[in-house]
């Protein structure tokens, strides 16, 4: 029994941090934020290249290195605590775990060399218009036309799917209703017929598109209306691994609030001498805490792919959601006006500790789900 | 990283399981989950099962061999605790003996110290109570003002404890008292070992909003107890205090998590009779509870690891303290709106007098967990200061 990082895992998180701090401060949040692509080539060839990020928990046979979930949610953590600007989310985490969990052997070996390598930036295009993180959302239809399949509708709120050049799709089967045929689907990002509108974000820092397909052609990936499975576990892993990006920025605000409350002097003492303000710092720091006991937790059944993820993904989406949006709101408040202001932190904190509450589903409706899911 | 037993573990786990399973039986087996480690539900039963306990070394398993322990490790005191609340097994008795006394005597006591109380603990000859708290020491227990003068051999001890847990059962009394009053408030304090049945000491039960009374008043009128019956040195008690208020906030309540959840699936049960789990607020409010109580063992193990790893806790046990009984006092309240007005019915008959079933119990002695063993605003105190490093307020 040990609940506790190896040595080798403190090096790389430590390894992880240094590159971050030197390639994502401040400055380049914000350049990147204000772009449409919001990521960096070059850091992101670096990433790939020296840092091997891209290709940490992808299979040795594909061109990975074969890692688990407990490191991928280390390197998942840092990049939270600095806001990474990259579409390593939708393509490490949504899209290459889509095709471990869907695809065929041949059509792994086929997609994930070039996502580990960095050439490939990918997305999971699977929720839509009606803002649905469930089977029931998805209604694209994919119809058969000879060997292949004909893709239309609109696929919404999909990360970084106007930069991907591989985009992942959740169709289902004309006829079809709830878990029954559901499939996934490659396409190209410049697959014709498919209009991609970048969308305008709250959270800057994390970037979202509006895919139009009307008569694209796809391929299959993994066997066409048996996908449920391999979706929903993918969204269970996607929500472990997004559990361990709020961490990090959780414990950032946190970080902040308590470097401010030392130093910031009113009254003729410094304001964390203050129980309103000090009782509030405690606070977030046993929510931090338990939010990375249960981000680190589930990151380990992740890496097991044991029976008990699907419940502690929902657990760890439910409460690191809360934790990092309560740490996020206190943040401002704890810093007064300059909280407010567009020129500090705080405010890219805030919100995209907002854009993760809700993506894959907010806290409430991970409870409900947990509440199905343990049997209640 | 790795949840699972070691082999050693597993076997260890394997010998607990059979223990229980051949002892706990007949009587004993039937007040599982009832009461806690401060009160009297059962009491006559729980004491004869400690003192089975006492017998095969379960009962002070973490002190030395020499002193009649078994050396368990953390780990093994976390299996057996688990295994322990599994069995749904009694309620412990001696908690501040075993739990608080017995870890502060073996870091601070004299060789003769250990060889005179620890086997006593362990035979549950001798039960223990905590006299920290007095009517003008409660969170600042160092304003504590019951006087200890030496008067040749013996200490004279005058003065008033408060809020004394089982003091009415208790053989003897760790005391926090004052032996120079003269010097500045934490450094004349000395940590005195009290006989309990004298003259000197009289104890007054006070009743509880519970309607029991396992707490009390405590008088000390010239008691008196032999002078080698201090712990740690004359005038430096303040340490040896803080040593005990560790235990009490850290690892005497690492492995009560399982016995929360034991309630919390209570609640549910309670919950689907009532038909309130079609409730939209009541299955968040369950979720809720259930993610709580699993977060309480995650942070438990990652504390546990890192015992493993430094020895110590420090001050992040308080995060374990507030975690727990702030769960616990919204586990009650939800469990009250689950029954409904079901639960404002006691179990017995008008007149009778007033007791509280177990939901009730743990609605109303949950508000006792939030002030005892450092209330929760000092443990935020504790966290902001000595864990972020905060200024500390004004003095
Ligand atoms: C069921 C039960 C069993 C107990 N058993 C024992 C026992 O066996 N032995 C023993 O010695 N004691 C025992 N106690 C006493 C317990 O340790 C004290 O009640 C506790 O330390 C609080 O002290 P107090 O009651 O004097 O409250 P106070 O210290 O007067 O506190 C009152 C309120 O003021 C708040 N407060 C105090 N100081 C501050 C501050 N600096 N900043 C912010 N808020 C503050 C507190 O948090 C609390 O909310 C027991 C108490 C209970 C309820």
């Amino acid at each position: 029994m040990d609940f506790a990082f190896s040595e080798e895992q403190e090096e790389l998180r430590q390894t992880v941090r240094r590159f971050l701090e030197d390639k994502s401060p401040s400055s380049e949040v914000r350049r990147l934020m204000e772009t449409t692509e919001g990521y960096d080539e070059g850091v992101w060839k670096q990433m790939a290249q020296e840092l091997g990020l891209q290709s940490l928990h992808l299979p040795e046979a594909h061109g990975g290195q074969g890692f688990t979930f407990v490191e991928l949610g280390i390197v998942l953590e840092e990049m939270g605590r600095v806001l990474l600007c990259a579409p390593y989310f939708s393509t490490v985490v949504l899209a290459a775990d889509a095709i471990m969990n869907a695809g065929t052997d041949e059509e792994q070996a086929a997609l994930l060399p070039g996502i580990a390598s960095g050439e490939t930036i990918a997305a999971l295009a699977f929720t839509e218009p009606n803002g649905r993180w469930d089977a029931a959302g998805i209604t694209m239809e994919a119809t058969k036309q000879g060997d292949n399949y004909v893709l239309d509708g609109t696929k919404m709120f999909v990360i970084d799917g106007h930069t991907a050049n591989l985009i992942v799709v959740v169709a289902r089967t004309p006829g079809t209703t709830g878990e029954d045929g559901i499939s996934f689907f490659t396409v190209e990002g410049d697959a014709r017929g498919l209009t991609r509108t970048p969308l305008a974000t709250m959270d800057q820092t994390r970037k979202q598109a509006k895919l139009e397909f009307s008569g694209v052609e796809a391929k299959p990936l993994g066997a066409p209306g048996e996908g449920w499975a391999a979706l929903s576990k993918t969204l269970d892993q996607a929500a472990v691994g997004l559990s361990n990006e709020m961490v990090g920025g959780a414990q950032r605000v946190l970080d902040m609030s308590v470097e401010y409350a030392k130093v910031r002097v009113q009254f003729g003492r410094p304001i964390g001498s203050f129980q309103a303000i000090k009782h509030k710092c405690a606070d977030m720091l046993l929510e931090v805490e338990s939010a990375k006991s249960a981000a680190y937790y589930a990151a380990w059944a992740a890496a097991e792919d044991n029976d008990e993820l699907p419940v502690v993904a929902s657990l760890a989406k439910a409460y690191c959601s809360d934790a990092y949006f309560h740490a996020a709101a206190e943040n401002i408040q704890i810093h007064g006006g300059i909280g407010f202001t567009w020129e500090h932190d705080a405010h890219l904190y805030f919100k995209r500790a907002k854009s993760s509450e809700i993506l894959l589903g907010d806290a409430t409706y991970h409870r409900e789900l947990l509440a199905q899911r343990i049997g209640i | 990283m790795d949840f699972r037993d070691s082999g050693d573990e597993a076997a260890f786990r394997d010998e607990v399981r059979a223990w229980l399973a051949e002892h706990l039986t007949a009587e004993f087996a039937g007040i599982g989950g009832r009461g806690g480690p401060a009160d009297e539900d059962a009491w006559d039963v729980r004491l004869e099962w400690e003192r089975l306990l006492g017998k095969d070394r379960w009962l002070g398993m973490a002190w030395p061999e020499e002193y009649g322990g078994r050396n368990a490790s953390i780990v093994e005191q976390v299996i057996f605790n688990e295994e322990y609340a599994k069995a749904n097994a009694p309620a412990r008795v001696s908690f501040f003996g075993e739990g608080l006394f017995a870890p502060t005597l073996i870091a601070y006591g004299t060789e003769e110290q250990k060889r005179r109380f620890l086997p006593k603990i362990q035979s549950v000859d001798e039960l223990w109570c905590q006299g920290s708290s007095e009517p003008n020491a409660g969170s600042d227990l160092s304003n504590v003002q019951t006087r200890g003068v030496l008067d040749g051999d013996q200490w004279v001890v005058n003065g008033q404890k408060v809020w004394t847990t089982l003091a009415h059962r208790a053989h003897w009394c760790f005391a926090v008292v004052r032996t120079d009053p003269d010097a500045a408030a934490h450094r004349g304090i000395s940590y005195l070992l009290v006989p309990m049945d004298q003259p000197g000491v009289t104890v007054r039960p006070l009743r509880q909003m519970t309607g029991t009374a396992e707490f009390n008043e405590v008088f000390f009128d010239d008691a008196r107890t032999e002078r080698e019956n201090v712990l740690g040195d004359v005038n430096d008690g303040w340490k040896v205090a803080m040593a005990t208020l560790g235990f009490e906030r850290g690892t005497a309540f690492l492995s009560q998590q399982l016995g929360f959840q034991r309630e919390l699936t209570d609640v549910i049960e309670v919950a689907r009779r009532h038909g309130a789990t079609d409730d939209g607020v009541t299955r968040q409010r369950l979720a809720d509870a259930w993610i709580g109580v699993q977060i309480m063992k995650y942070n438990g193990l990652r504390m546990l690891s890192r015992l493993v790893r430094h020895g110590v806790i420090g001050p992040e046990a308080s995060i374990g303290k507030l975690y727990w009984s702030t769960w616990h006092r919204r586990l009650g309240e939800l469990a009250m709106d689950v029954l409904g007005p079901d639960s404002q019915i006691l179990e017995g008959a008008a007149g009778d007098p007033y007791a509280l079933d177990e939901l009730q119990r743990i609605f109303m002695f949950s508000r006792s967990e939030t002030i005892y063993a450092g209330a929760s605003e000092i443990q935020k105190n504790i966290l902001g200061e000595r864990v972020l490093g905060l200024p500390r307020e004004p003095r």
